[in-house]
């Protein structure tokens, strides 16, 4: 398993050659990765890339642990995410998470569990820049939706 | 103790970190307070939807601190 913060871009090959070599006695009948991208525009019109900033020492263990969480709740045999920080260029990749299990809907569940629970919990805050002028981006009540939802199973399990 | 601050908090206070002195029986609520006594920019910063973590563990305005303690300030979060 592995949880990163990185200035620096990642390829995606070399996170799932990873991922597979550390999936537990290489069980995994399902591999889901998913890839987060910049966005060159937002609810008001064109934007000119983002920036990143994060909380050193508590998102890294904050990753960490949301890995945890999925692995448990979905017996996953491996899973990896990495998260960019710092100034990002419009179309650059944000996000890798990746996920590892026997069967597909397992893979997929905690993919979308992982990207969830990220935006909601996890230490990283979104400024958006156009031209000169930056503005941090609001937190969205669709994202808490999404984690909620998560919530309210782990309620009624 | 250690306080650090976020995103906006950092940016509208112009402080990262700090170290404060706080009473024995402190809060979370308490050293927000605290620190809203600093000043209009303290004050405007603070008293919006602001999370909080003790020892880079989320944590809620209740929590009891101390001396040792890291505790940060910031804004509900975006990443993704």
């Amino acid at each position: 398993m592995f949880a990163r913060v990185a200035q620096e871009d990642f390829s995606q090959q070399a996170l799932y050659d990873e991922l597979c070599a550390h999936d537990q006695r290489s069980r995994a009948g399902a591999i889901v990765t998913f890839t987060g991208r910049v966005r060159d525009y937002n609810h008001a019109g064109a934007i000119d890339g983002i920036e990143l900033e994060y909380y050193p020492g508590m998102t890294e263990q904050a990753l960490a642990q949301l890995i945890d969480k999925a692995v448990k709740r979905f017996s996953l045999t491996n899973a990896g995410i990495v998260h960019r920080v710092g100034r990002l260029a419009n179309h650059e990749q944000i996000v890798w998470v990746g996920t590892c299990a026997a069967h597909r809907q397992d893979a997929f569940l905690a993919a979308s569990f992982l990207m969830d629970m990220l935006k909601q919990s996890v230490p990283i805050w979104k400024k958006e820049w156009v031209g000169e002028q930056a503005h941090w981006v609001a937190a969205k009540g669709s994202d808490d939706d999404a984690a909620m939802r998560w919530l309210t199973e782990d309620k009624d399990s | 103790m250690k306080v650090k601050f976020f995103a906006q908090i950092r940016e509208l206070t112009g402080c990262d970190a700090m170290e404060l002195a706080v009473p024995d029986n402190a809060t979370v609520d308490g050293v927000r307070e605290q620190l809203m006594q600093q000043g209009e920019v303290w004050r405007e910063a603070l008293s919006a939807n602001v999370l909080s973590a003790r020892n880079q563990t989320l944590c809620n305005g209740s929590t009891a601190v101390c001396e040792d303690d890291e505790i940060a300030f910031f804004p509900p979060v975006t990443g993704g």
